[in-house]
C-alpha cells in the first residue's frame, strides 16, 4: 500500500495515510502521471510529516500519502527535475520547513525574503529592464513583476508574490471560523468558506441536510456567474473597448445585488456556515433569482455576439498571450486556465457530487490565447446561468429541510480533505487534528498557486503592451496566493 | 480693420477656453455610449483650477529641466497655435511660412516633454518617451507633405491655403479636401493621445504612450501638461475645421459654425473611442502610416492637377 486512496470530502484516520521512506516516496511522484493537488509539511514532534495528494481525474480519486522526515535532515533529492509539476510545491515546502531539495532549478521564495532575491537578468542592444510593483499605478493587490524586454518584446517576465502574506494557515488552526475563511480571498468568498466548512464537517462528522447543499451550490454558481462577467468587462476595459467594459459592469452588478437579497452581502459573505448555510431561498426569492438571471443571460449573450463582431478586439484577442497544452499540462495549471488551454479539468464534474452528476460537461474547444480565455468566461456564464435554475428546482423538493445543523466537535487523529471549484479553479482546503481533537495544520492551496507561472509563460514573446490583456484573462489571486 | 482686432482677440480666447470644453464633450460622449450620465463639460476646467491651486513634488533624480518642461511645453503650443487660422480663417500671426514655425513649435515641446519623461530614469516613462518619438517621426513628414501640397497648390504659402482648395482644384479639390481632413484626424488621434492609439483613460502603466510620460508630474505642471495636450488636440481641429468650411462667410455665421465643427470634431473622437478597442501596440505603427499614405495620394492629386497627367 503506497496510497489511501479517497473520495473528495471524506475523513481519514491519520494513521490510515501510508507513511512512505522519503527516497521511495521521491521516486514515486517523479514517475507518477497524476497532477498533485497538495504537497505539505506538518510539524509532527521530532519530525516533519510531509503529506502528498495526487489527483486521478478520471477515475475522481484522491491519493493520500505521507513521509516523516527527521528534523537533522536538511536535504532531499528534488523531484521537479523530473516532474515540474512539483515547483512551486517544493520551493513552498522549502521556504516553511528548510529542507532542502536539491537540483531544484530554481529554488526563489514564495512569500518571504524577497529583498534578498536576484532576478534573472538580460544584456545587449536595445534590452532593458521593466520592473512594474509591488506598488502599481492603480488600486490592484501587490505584486512585482520584472520584464525583461528587447525594444516592445518581452523575453521573461519574472513576478514575486507574498507582499500581503498573512499568515493565514497559521492563522486557521489558532482561531478557525468562517469570518476568517471567507476573508481570505475576497472574490472568492463562497468557494472559501465552501471548502472550510466541507473541511470541518468532515472532520466532525457533521452531517449537513441537502438543502443546505444546494444553496451552497446556487450561491457558488452565483459566485462564478457575477466575477466572470466582471472580468469580461475588465478584459475590454484593458483594451479600452469601453461599451463592453460598462456593460458587463451593470450586468455583474445586477447578480452581485442578488446576492445581496440573498444573504446581507453582495459577495454573499456570512451565507455559509459551518453546519450549513445562514440564510434560505424559498419559492419567491427563487422566482426573483431566475427573473434576474434571464435577463443577465439576454444581456450577455447580445454583448458577446457584439464583442466577437467587433474586428477591433478581435485583432487584440487572438493569438495574444498563448500557453500551449503541453505548457499548461507541465506546470499543472488547473482551472478556468487550465480549461482555456486545452486542459480538461474541473473538478465539479471529476470529483462529482450527487448534485453535478446530472448537469451535461459541455466541451470547450481551446485557442489557448486571449481570445479562449474570454471565451470561456462566456461560456461557463452561461452554463451556471443553467446550472443555478436546475439547482433551484431542485431546492423546491427539499423546502421542508433544516438550512443549518448543529456543529460537532472534531474527532481526534484525522485527516480530511475539500475540493472546490471556485470560480478560478480548484480550491483544496486541508486539515488535521491531533489526539484531542485540535486543529494541527490547516493547508489552503487557491489556485493560483498553480497558475501564476503560467501567466509568465503567456506573456513570453509578447509585446510588453499586451501584458495587461494577459493578465486580466488570468485574472490571478494575490491574496490567495500569499495567504 | 477693427473688425480684423476682434477675430484675432476671439481667436485668443478661443484658443485657451475651447481645448478644456472640446474634452469635456468628448467624455460627455463616451459617457453617454457607456450608459451614463458623466460629468459636466466643464470638468475639465475645473479639474484644471483644482490642480493649480496644488503644490508640487519632485522625484530627486530630477533637474530643472522636469520643473520647466511643461511651461516650456504650453509656451511652444501656444506659440504655434498663432499661426494656424482659428476661427472666421483668421490667423493671428499670418506669414509666410508658418507651416515650418508651426511644426517645429510643436516639435519643439515634444522634445522638453521626451526630456522631462527621460529624466525621471522610470522605466515606464522611458518606454512611454520611445513610443511617442516614434509616432512622431511617421506623423511629421506626412503632416508636411499634406500641407505643403496644399499650399503649392494654391500657390499662397500661407494656412490661408487651406481654404482655397476647392476654388483652385475644382472638383478634383473635393478629393484633396477629404484626404486631407481623414489625414488630419488620424494625426489628431494620435497626438491627442485618443483610442485606437492610446487609451487616455487607462490606469495600466505598460501600455500607456502620453500618459506615462507624465506619470510623475503633478499639481500645476500637470495642469499646464493637460492644457497644453487638450490645445495640440484643439489646433488640429481648426485645421480640420478650415480645410472644411467656406472662406466667404461672415463673422457670425462663421464663428458659429466654427464652434459647431469643434463640437462635431469633439463628438467624433467620443464616437471613436466608444466603438472600437485600442488597436496592439504594433498595429498602431500601420495605423499611424496611413496617413502618410493619404498625405502621398494628396501629393499625387496635386500634381495631377498643376502639371496634368
Amino acid at each position: 500500500m503506497n496510497y489511501y486512496t479517497v473520495k473528495n470530502n471524506q475523513r481519514v484516520n491519520l494513521l490510515d495515510i501510508p507513511t512512505l521512506e522519503l527516497g521511495a516516496l521521491r521516486s514515486r511522484l517523479a514517475a507518477s502521471n497524476l497532477r498533485p493537488l497538495s504537497f505539505f509539511g506538518c510539524d509532527w514532534g521530532e519530525n516533519i510529516k510531509l503529506f502528498v495528494a495526487l489527483a486521478d481525474d478520471e477515475k475522481g480519486e484522491i491519493l493520500l500519502t505521507s513521509s516523516l522526515i527527521n528534523k537533522s535532515v536538511k536535504e532531499y533529492e528534488s523531484i521537479t527535475k523530473d516532474n515540474p509539476q512539483y515547483h512551486m510545491f517544493e520551493r513552498e515546502f522549502y521556504e516553511q520547513f528548510h529542507i532542502e531539495p536539491k537540483g531544484h532549478p530554481w529554488l526563489k521564495p514564495v512569500r518571504k525574503n524577497q529583498d534578498d532575491y536576484k532576478f534573472f537578468e538580460m544584456d545587449g542592444e536595445a534590452t532593458h529592464q521593466v520592473a512594474v510593483g509591488p506598488i502599481h499605478a492603480g488600486v490592484i493587490e501587490p505584486g512585482h513583476f520584472r520584464f525583461m524586454c528587447q525594444g516592445e518584446k518581452v523575453y521573461n517576465l519574472e513576478i514575486m508574490l507574498g507582499y500581503q502574506h498573512r499568515g493565514c494557515e497559521d492563522l486557521m488552526v489558532k482561531n478557525p471560523s468562517n469570518q476568517l475563511a471567507e476573508s481570505i480571498c475576497g472574490d472568492s468568498v463562497i468557494a472559501y468558506n465552501m471548502a472550510y466548512s466541507q473541511v470541518m464537517e468532515e472532520l466532525s462528522g457533521t452531517k449537513i441536510s441537502t438543502k443546505a447543499k444546494l444553496i451552497r451550490r446556487i450561491a457558488l454558481e452565483m459566485e462564478r456567474c457575477a466575477i466572470h462577467i466582471g472580468d469580461m468587462g475588465a478584459i475590454l476595459g484593458d483594451i479600452a473597448y469601453l461599451m463592453g467594459k460598462e456593460v458587463y459592469a451593470v450586468t455583474r452588478t445586477l447578480v452581485i445585488n442578488t446576492m445581496l437579497e440573498i444573504s446581507g452581502s453582495r459577495f454573499g459573505r456570512g451565507l455559509i456556515a459551518f453546519g450549513g448555510v445562514n440564510f434560505d431561498i424559498d419559492k419567491e426569492m427563487s422566482d426573483k433569482i431566475i427573473n434576474v438571471l434571464d435577463g443577465v443571460k439576454k444581456t450577455v449573450n447580445k454583448m458577446t455576439q457584439a464583442v466577437f463582431k467587433s474586428a477591433t478586439v478581435m485583432s487584440r484577442f487572438e493569438k495574444t498571450g498563448t500557453v500551449s497544452r503541453e505548457i499548461a499540462q507541465e506546470l499543472n495549471l488547473v482551472g478556468l486556465m487550465g480549461r482555456a488551454c486545452g486542459l480538461e479539468i474541473d473538478s465539479r464534474f471529476d470529483f462529482c457530487d450527487e448534485f453535478y452528476k446530472d448537469f451535461e460537461r459541455k466541451q470547450f474547444k481551446a485557442t489557448n490565447d486571449a481570445y479562449s480565455r474570454f471565451r470561456i468566461r462566456y461560456k461557463e456564464t452561461i452554463e451556471s446561468i443553467s446550472y443555478i435554475k436546475k439547482l433551484l428546482n431542485k431546492l423546491e423538493n427539499y423546502k421542508d429541510e433544516e438550512i443549518k445543523v448543529e456543529a460537532k466537535s472534531l474527532i481526534p487523529n484525522s485527516f480530511a480533505l475539500s475540493i472546490v471549484e471556485g470560480w478560478r479553479g480548484e480550491l483544496v482546503h486541508i486539515a488535521t487534528t491531533d489526539e484531542t481533537g485540535k486543529l494541527t495544520r490547516y493547508k489552503i492551496k487557491d489556485p493560483s498557486f498553480n497558475n501564476w507561472y503560467g501567466l509568465a509563460m503567456a506573456v513570453r514573446g509578447n509585446g510588453i503592451s499586451d501584458f495587461p490583456l494577459c493578465n486580466k484573462g488570468f485574472d490571478l489571486s494575490y491574496c490567495g496566493f500569499d495567504l | 480693420m477693427s473688425n480684423e482686432i476682434i477675430m484675432k482677440i476671439l481667436n485668443i480666447l478661443f484658443l485657451l477656453i475651447i481645448p478644456f470644453l472640446m474634452t469635456g464633450v468628448i467624455r460627455k460622449t463616451k459617457a453617454f455610449f457607456g450608459g451614463r450620465k458623466g460629468a459636466s463639460v466643464f470638468q475639465p476646467l475645473f479639474d484644471f483650477v483644482k490642480l493649480m491651486k496644488k503644490t508640487s513634488t519632485y522625484s530627486n533624480t530630477t533637474t530643472w529641466i522636469f520643473r520647466f518642461a511643461p511651461l516650456i511645453g504650453l509656451a511652444c503650443t501656444i506659440f504655434a497655435c498663432l499661426f494656424i487660422p482659428i476661427v472666421n480663417g483668421t490667423t493671428i500671426i499670418n506669414i509666410q511660412g508658418g507651416l515650418i514655425i508651426f511644426a517645429y513649435a510643436l516639435g519643439l515641446s515634444k522634445f522638453i516633454s521626451l526630456l522631462a519623461a527621460m529624466e525621471t530614469a522610470s522605466s515606464f516613462e522611458g518606454m512611454g518617451a520611445s513610443r511617442e518619438a516614434c509616432f512622431t517621426t511617421i506623423i511629421e513628414p506626412a503632416f508636411f507633405i499634406v500641407i505643403a501640397s496644399i499650399m503649392a497648390l494654391c500657390k499662397i504659402y500661407t494656412f490661408d491655403s487651406l481654404a482655397l482648395v476647392i476654388q483652385n482644384a475644382g472638383s478634383i479639390g473635393y478629393l484633396i479636401v477629404i484626404f486631407a481632413v481623414l489625414a488630419l484626424l488620424i494625426m489628431l488621434l494620435t497626438e491627442g493621445c485618443r483610442v485606437p492609439v492610446d487609451d487616455p483613460a487607462t490606469h495600466l502603466e505598460l501600455t500607456m504612450i502620453h500618459e506615462v510620460m507624465i506619470l510623475d508630474n503633478c499639481s500645476s505642471e500637470l495642469a499646464l501638461i493637460s492644457w497644453s495636450a487638450y490645445m495640440k488636440m484643439f489646433l488640429l481641429a481648426s485645421l480640420i475645421s478650415n480645410l472644411i468650411l467656406p472662406s466667404n462667410l461672415s463673422l457670425g455665421v462663421s464663428t458659429i459654425a466654427f464652434l459647431l465643427m469643434m463640437f462635431v470634431i469633439s463628438v467624433l473622437v467620443g464616437t471613436i473611442e466608444s466603438g472600437i478597442a485600442r488597436l496592439r501596440m504594433s498595429h498602431v505603427f500601420e495605423f499611424v502610416f496611413v496617413m502618410s499614405s493619404f498625405a502621398l495620394v494628396i501629393a499625387s492629386l496635386v500634381a495631377v492637377k498643376m502639371y496634368g497627367v
